[in-house]
């Protein structure tokens, strides 16, 4: 226990890391996957084909794959940033896909007289989209985007093996310093983990209540 | 809703107006796409030589044993998960109180943490209380406490969708809770579920890379092994390989869930959703 309690300066400063390279993520992530989502409905096949693409091959690619080439094959583009920027890059363009898929079963999910009746009064593909269909969409899928960003502060754990100092790495580093206390160090760990995603779950959960008894 | 409906079929203007912005829009890609080679080019990436590492005999066994030991403790891990998953997803339809939370409990804590945290409590936690234990074991273990929570779920929404009248007319006939489970509602449960279930597995494939983290010679480990071994300029070839492996394998695993999917949602009416945050994870 008190290797935990000695150590709350180097825990505090992984779990604010793990903080920003979650929030920082999803936005972005949040960003390209709405955009691959309106890609993969608009009336244009290729951009169409590009963003199916860009969900099947992501997908199917372990995020680890994904952070090798953002942290050893961008370099040989003379991309040279930060590890965290690198970790950022691989968190966007992994959970993107995820997000994408998430918002797409949500444009399904509005009811067809919807999209008829913002096409029959003139709106164009992207007005019906932006002003009618979207808004309506996001609605009943913000519990899925929830749970997405909840498998994203997860995964986050994963940059711990590529030079950044996140939660995960400081437990690891603590764990190696203090091998009488690693139930601890690790349980430590875990409840800060379990902070984020637990209460984040729990909404999930209520929303999606909500929005059934809505619809 | 289908997605036809957010547009008409495109007339002839629209659909110039669509080929002049796709070879617009290529045109750009085209022009990243080309900088990014150029780049790399002058680095020297696209030298014959480097690609033909690929061609190598003992590089090619090396990957193809590493592609072993990944679909090794992904098999392992997987019948683990589905046998503490069926358990769990029992225990928290059973009515006996104490039985139903601490099966629940055990789903939110495990799916709450991330994967590589379990693996490395594993792998440094048992050591450091006398237990040894293989890096094998370490990911294998870790991988099982994770996703027999996600798959006990899976199980539980499988049973869960099947309509109440199955199990009243179960009880009709004189069943007991056991036997209705058993006789009745799991076998058209699994049905329903098995999609979902080849999903999860193709989740779990990807997540066998994490064994990266701790030195489990797995697919991507060889990998960075051989670069190590050969040098930084061959990684890019490597690296791509390695990718491609794993996108060939969990794509066609992919396209079967799929398959599958829509053979049973005609055939039986609906399946188990899979949610992407569960894929994402």
């Amino acid at each position: 226990m008190d290797a935990v309690l000695d150590n709350l300066a180097t825990f505090r400063q992984g779990f604010l890391t793990t903080l920003a390279l979650t929030v920082v993520a999803s936005v972005l992530a949040l960003a390209l996957g709405t955009l691959l989502a309106a890609m993969r409905v608009s009336p244009v096949p290729t951009l169409r084909a590009a963003g199916v693409t860009y969900v099947e091959v992501v997908r199917n690619t372990p995020l680890t794959v994904v952070f090798f080439f953002a942290v050893f094959v961008l370099p040989q583009l003379d991309i040279r940033l930060s590890f965290f920027v690198f970790a950022v890059i691989a968190v966007t363009v992994y959970h993107a896909a995820f997000f994408c898929e998430a918002v797409r079963s949500g444009i399904n999910a509005v009811g067809v007289g919807q999209a008829e009746a913002a096409r029959s009064i003139g709106l164009t593909f992207t007005q019906s989209l932006r002003l009618v269909i979207l808004p309506q969409a996001f609605r009943t899928v913000v519990p899925p985007l929830i749970n997405v960003v909840i498998a994203l502060t997860k995964n986050t754990s994963i940059a711990a093996a590529f030079g950044v100092f996140e939660l995960t790495a400081a437990t690891t580093r603590l764990a190696n310093a203090n091998s009488n206390a690693v139930l601890a160090i690790f349980t430590g760990s875990a409840l800060c983990y379990l902070a984020l995603t637990l209460p984040s779950g729990f909404l999930a959960g209520r929303l999606e209540r909500r929005v059934a008894v809505a619809r | 809703m289908s997605e036809a409906v957010l547009y008409d079929a495109a007339g002839p203007r629209g659909r110039r107006r669509i080929l002049v912005g796709s070879v617009a829009g290529g045109v750009l890609v085209a022009l990243v796409v080309g900088l990014a080679v150029a780049r790399l080019a002058s680095n020297g990436v696209f030298e014959a030589e480097r690609w033909q590492i690929l061609t190598r005999q003992d590089l090619l066994e090396l990957i193809g044993r590493g592609l072993a030991a990944t679909l090794r403790a992904a098999a392992l891990a997987m019948v683990l998960a589905m046998a503490v998953g069926g358990l769990l997803a029992v225990a928290r339809l059973s009515r006996r109180r104490w039985l139903a939370a601490a099966a629940g409990t055990w789903v939110e804590v495990f799916r709450g943490l991330p994967l590589l945290l379990l693996i490395l409590f594993l792998f440094l936690g048992l050591p450091a209380a006398g237990v040894t234990i293989s890096t094998f074991w370490a990911l294998v273990g870790g991988l099982t406490l994770y996703n027999s929570a996600v798959i006990g779920e899976i199980f539980r929404a499988g049973i869960l969708s099947l309509p109440r009248g199955q199990t009243e007319a179960a009880y009709a006939v004189g069943l007991r809770r056991g036997q209705t489970l058993r006789l009745i509602l799991i076998p058209q449960a699994v049905r329903r579920m098995l999609p979902a279930l080849i999903s999860q597995l193709v989740t779990l494939l990807k997540d066998t890379s994490l064994g990266f983290v701790i030195a489990y010679a797995e697919l991507l480990r060889v990998g960075r092994n051989a670069v190590e071994f050969l040098g930084g300029r061959y990684s890019i070839p490597v690296y791509t390989a390695i990718a491609v492996v794993y996108i060939a394998v969990n794509l066609s695993l992919s396209l079967l869930a799929r398959w599958l999917d829509r053979r049973t949602r005609r055939r039986y009416g609906r399946t188990v959703e899979t949610s992407a945050a569960d894929e994402a994870a």
